[in-house]
Parts: structure tokens; C-alpha cells; sequence
């Protein structure tokens, strides 16, 4: 079978616009998590990564009308339309496009938004980003809660394999909106400081927004420095409760052993772990036992969600994005926000940016309805 | 890659007020709206899972339609079952979304529900499937305009190919407005329909 790449990426978030900027922020450790005063989006201020409008307008003024587009349309153009243009690949029967999202243009459902609720379709949405570019392919849409992100580069990978394209273009993403952040503060899921993943301090999560994108491919001829292979993945279900973790992190353990089984790799094999990490309780806690139980507590892990917050259908893919950069730069991130390790089992959380020759890296994600996925990538050798 | 012969061994459909396994009527009731008429479906057919009435209707629907196909498989409860769950529709979770929007969107009147938000996502569906019949398996869901059979057919084909999954629960679920309509089959490497797109197209249109 043809080996899969993760090749031309991108980023767009409220720490930069491409992939690169977003990396030298995170090695600089900044954050995008600020305090948001805002009432049409909460009542009350509660911290958030959230683009800057005005830097997203501009931004996409090259490309479409700012009254045609969503926020969420302009973001996933101006992510997508990079890595296209970039990857220089033409469209074709050949070619698929997925998108990652929970909630797509869920916004438009406010009466007060200028586009009609109809807009909320997430297939609508499909076809939007699909006309944009001119796919000639059906879009596929995944709404997976919040393991879409990683789940899209499994599906990718297998549609390939599969032979139904040659090559997919992949882009996720969901917004900051009053929808969003009424239902986890309903949950009580909020943290009203910024997040702290894995310490003993943490007290819930952030929301966040960013776009991705990435081109998936078997063409060895057409790889950007920092590509990687996608050795292995797999996804599981906890088969336990739809809105919490399984308390023995069932399915997050299953995920990670299916995906080394397919990747022909075990525990020593992984040099750094890009997890789940949302800083609530149950979250952070059932991860430290499913590593545990594969015996990959000693290996390096960061959470980005103190960059970014919790950006969702976007999350997964966002964090790859970052640990195929990782890989390139022999570089592990801080996991920003993490000062005492607050689970109960041991677990390696990586607490300054060092340098370390890295070769492999495990991407996990868990969400609401007990899914998991787990993914195994290996730097491509140049 | 094992390239198996792969087959449709049963499917099932719940729409016009009628629940049909593979050709065979197995309940219908034309006087009632679809709360009340899925509730005297899942009685019918002796679905005895209480956790049933706290889910929203796309749940409901698809938790039935594929408990209708799973129960002769998941019975043994000693046995580890690999069957994914690949689901589609057109309107994700826009009916319990719409719910949620309604709580929120007056100050005065604010009282969003974690009991309805968490049903604001499609795979919520695949989750209850999965604790009913201990499936620890994959699942994905998909949000296309139309039935997509292309990619339905491509995607089990691969998970089964790759070994995946052993079998394959796929199909669409839809519930948006006053519409609802499930379709739900079962690709196996047992059955006598042949699984390929055109078959799947057949079974769907005839429904």
C-alpha cells in the first residue's frame, strides 16, 4: 500500500496566519487566550482565543466579498486557499475536499444574523468552500464532536487508499459563539481563568477558533520540510456515556493500540505526544490513565489548549499541524498553563520548550459521544 | 489488503409512520406524530432501554433503526462485537440546535440546557448505539445534501478491507422540521444482496 504524507498546511488563528508564525508564537509563548468583553457572545467577560475582525476582513479582502462570507467561510477560505495555492495541485476528479466541523455557520440560527438560518446547513457549507475553489468532488463534511479534526485525516487516508482520490484537501474549523459558550457553561465545563491543562489548578476550559488545513497525499515528489507520514490511526468508542469520559479511558485506550498496530510501532517508539488535554477534571485525568495503561507515561506531551483555547472541530487538526512542525524543528512546545501535575496518574508534561531530535508523535482526541481517535505520524526523511 | 466479497445482510427503515426490516412491515401506525409514533415503535418492538426517553428524536430514530438490526447480533453480551457505526444526514442535529438557539437567544428568558446541548451533535446518535451494544468500534459521522451512496459504499469497503471493522452499520438519519426519515443497513462479508452502489441506491429508493 502507498504511504500517506501530511504535506502544505496552515493555520489561522489569533496568533497568526500561517503555520509558521503560529509555531514561532508558540515558541515564544504566546498565547491567543485574552479576556473577551462581548456581550452578544456571553453575558458576562470570560476568556477566549478569538481572531481579530479586523485582521480577518483584510485578510480575506483579496479573496470574496467581507458581506458575501461568514466569519467561518472567510476563515476556512483564507486557510484552505493557502495551502492550495501553495501545494500548486489542480483540482480534480482526483482530488477530495473534507471538512471538519461541529457546528459550522451555527450563528446564522441568532435571528440577529445578517444571513438567514438556512446558512447553518452544514452541507451548505460544503458546497460554499467547494464552489470557492471550484472542487469538481462532492465535499464530505464531518461532524464528529471534538475528534473531527484527527478523525478527517483518517478518512482522508482511507478514501485514498481506498482509491476514491488520489488526494485530499482537508480543512476544519469551528467559531467562537454564543451557542458554543452557552452550552459549556451550561455544563459548568468554563474555566473563568485561562486554562491550565493536567495541573492541579485547572478549573475547565477556554473556547477558541482557528482554521486548518492540510493537503493529504501519497505524491513523495510534492512534500513541504515538515511533512510527516500517517503511519497508523484508529478511532474507538467508549461505549460508556455520550457526555463524559469513561472513567478507565476505555476507548482512548484501544484507539492508541489499534493505531500502533497499524503503524508497526510501540511505546518506545513515540518520542512526544500532542493530547487531548481540555483542562477539565474528568478529561485530563481519564488521559493520564489510558497513557498510563499503554505505558507511555514517561513520554514528553503538551496540551496546546493554552494557546488556543478548545477550537473543536478545528482542534485536532490545528495540533497535528503544530506537532508536524514540532518534528521539524526537533523542537517540544511548553504546554502553556501547566505548573504541578494535577492527575493522579504520572504523566511527562512538557513544562519548557527544549530541543530533542524527534522522529514519531501520537495525536490523540477524545469528545461527547465517548469517541476517541489516536494517530501515528512519522517525520518524512529528507 | 484481504479484498473480501462484501454483502448487504439486512437493513431497516423507519419513515411514513412504518418501521420495515429488509422487505417486511414491522409496525405502522398513521395517526400520530412522530414523538408519539416512535414511542409505540419502541414498544413494539420490546426495546426495553429507558435511557430511550431522554434522547432527542435524531437519536431516538437512529438508536432504533439500528437497534432493530444489532439486537440478533449483540444478544451474547460476553462477545466483543467490531462493527462501526458510519451514520449521514443532511441536517446534522439542526432540530435540538434550533432547541438550544430558542434558550438563549432572549436575556430575559435565558436557560440553556445540558441535557438538550449535548445533543447538539450528530454523533451524540452513534455514542448511544454504542453503549446499547458495547461497541468500542469506529465511528463517523457524515453531513452530505443527499444520500451519498458513493461514499458510503467506499468508506465501509475500506473499513472492512483494512480490517477495521469486521462489519459495517452504515446508512442516513435524518430529522429536520416536521421530516424524518431513517435508512439503515448492515455490510457483512455474510448476506445474499450484493453490496455495491447500485444495490444501495435500490434499497434506499424502494424503502
Amino acid at each position: 500500500m502507498n504511504k500517506t504524507f501530511l504535506s502544505y498546511n496552515n493555520i489561522v488563528s489569533s496568533i497568526g496566519f500561517d503555520s509558521p508564525t503560529v509555531v514561532q508564537n508558540i515558541r515564544k509563548g504566546v498565547s491567543g487566550i485574552t479576556l473577551i468583553k462581548d456581550e452578544n457572545l456571553f453575558p458576562t467577560p470570560f476568556y477566549a482565543s478569538v481572531i481579530n475582525s479586523s485582521l480577518l476582513s483584510a485578510a480575506f479582502q483579496p479573496l470574496g466579498s467581507n458581506d458575501e462570507y461568514t466569519r467561518l467561510e472567510q476563515m476556512m477560505i483564507i486557510s484552505l486557499d493557502k495551502t492550495l495555492k501553495e501545494s500548486g495541485v489542480k483540482l480534480s476528479g482526483r482530488v477530495g475536499l473534507i471538512l471538519s466541523t461541529t457546528k459550522g455557520n451555527i450563528d446564522t440560527l441568532d435571528p440577529k444574523h445578517p444571513m438567514p438560518p438556512e446558512r447553518a446547513y452544514l452541507g451548505t457549507l460544503g458546497h460554499i468552500i467547494k464552489n470557492h475553489f471550484g472542487f469538481t468532488t462532492e465535499p464530505i463534511v464531518l461532524s464528529n464532536a471534538c475528534v473531527s479534526g484527527v478523525l478527517a485525516i483518517s478518512i482522508a487516508k482511507r478514501f485514498i487508499a481506498q482509491g476514491t482520490f488520489d488526494q485530499v484537501f482537508i480543512v476544519g474549523s469551528d467559531i467562537v459563539s454564543n451557542f458554543i459558550l452557552s452550552g459549556f457553561n451550561s455544563f459548568q465545563a468554563m474555566s473563568s481563568l485561562p486554562c491550565k491543562p493536567y495541573c492541579k489548578q485547572r478549573s475547565g476550559i477556554n473556547i477558541g477558533e482557528v482554521a486548518a488545513s492540510v493537503l493529504v497525499s501519497t505524491d513523495q515528489d510534492n512534500l513541504v520540510p515538515e511533512a510527516v507520514e500517517v503511519l497508523g490511526e484508529a478511532s474507538c468508542n467508549d461505549a460508556n456515556h455520550i457526555s463524559g469520559p469513561s472513567r478507565t479511558g476505555e476507548g482512548l485506550y484501544r484507539s492508541i493500540q489499534s493505531a500502533f498496530n497499524e503503524a508497526k510501532v510501540g511505546p518506545q517508539h513515540i518520542d512526544y505526544i500532542s493530547a487531548h488535554g481540555t483542562a477539565t477534571s474528568f478529561n485530563d485525568e481519564m488521559e493520564a490513565i489510558a497513557l498510563n495503561r499503554l505505558d507511555l507515561g514517561r513520554v514528553p506531551l503538551n496540551s496546546l489548549k493554552g494557546y488556543f483555547g478548545h477550537t473543536l472541530g478545528g482542534s485536532g487538526l490545528l495540533e497535528t499541524i503544530i506537532g508536524m512542525h514540532s518534528l521539524y524543528h526537533n523542537t517540544l512546545y511548553s504546554s502553556m498553563g501547566f505548573t504541578e501535575l494535577g492527575v493522579s496518574q504520572p504523566i511527562n508534561v512538557i513544562k519548557e520548550t527544549t530541543a530533542k531530535n524527534l522522529d514519531y508523535f501520537l495525536k490523540t482526541a477524545s469528545g461527547f459521544g465517548g469517541c476517541n481517535t489516536a494517530a501515528v505520524f512519522k517525520k518524512v526523511q529528507s | 489488503m484481504k479484498v473480501e466479497k462484501l454483502k448487504i445482510k439486512s437493513y431497516c427503515s423507519i419513515l411514513n409512520n412504518k418501521v420495515m426490516l429488509n422487505d417486511q412491515l414491522l409496525f405502522e401506525n398513521r395517526e400520530t406524530d412522530f414523538s408519539s409514533f416512535i414511542k409505540l415503535a419502541y414498544k413494539k418492538m420490546d426495546t426495553n432501554y429507558p435511557k430511550f426517553f431522554k434522547m432527542d428524536d435524531l437519536s431516538k430514530l437512529g438508536f432504533l433503526a439500528a437497534d432493530i438490526l444489532l439486537k440478533p447480533l449483540t444478544t451474547d453480551s460476553e462477545k466483543i462485537n467490531n462493527i462501526a457505526l458510519v451514520f449521514s444526514n443532511s441536517a446534522s442535529s439542526l432540530e435540538t440546535d434550533r432547541k438550544h438557539q430558542d434558550s438563549i437567544v432572549d436575556k430575559e428568558n435565558y436557560f440553556p440546557s445540558p441535557a438538550i446541548f449535548v445533543y447538539t451533535l450528530p454523533n451524540i446518535c452513534l455514542g448511544e448505539i454504542s453503549i446499547k451494544h458495547k461497541l468500542y468500534s469506529e465511528n463517523s459521522f457524515f453531513i452530505f445534501n443527499h444520500f451519498n451512496a458513493g461514499y458510503l459504499y467506499d468508506y465501509a469497503t475500506s473499513l472492512i478491507n483494512t480490517g477495521k471493522a469486521d462489519e459495517v452499520l452504515c446508512g442516513w438519519i435524518n430529522s429536520d422540521k416536521e421530516d424524518y426519515e431513517a435508512f439503515l443497513y448492515l455490510v457483512s462479508t455474510e448476506g445474499s444482496i450484493t453490496h455495491n452502489k447500485e444495490e444501495i441506491i435500490k434499497l434506499y429508493t424502494t424503502k
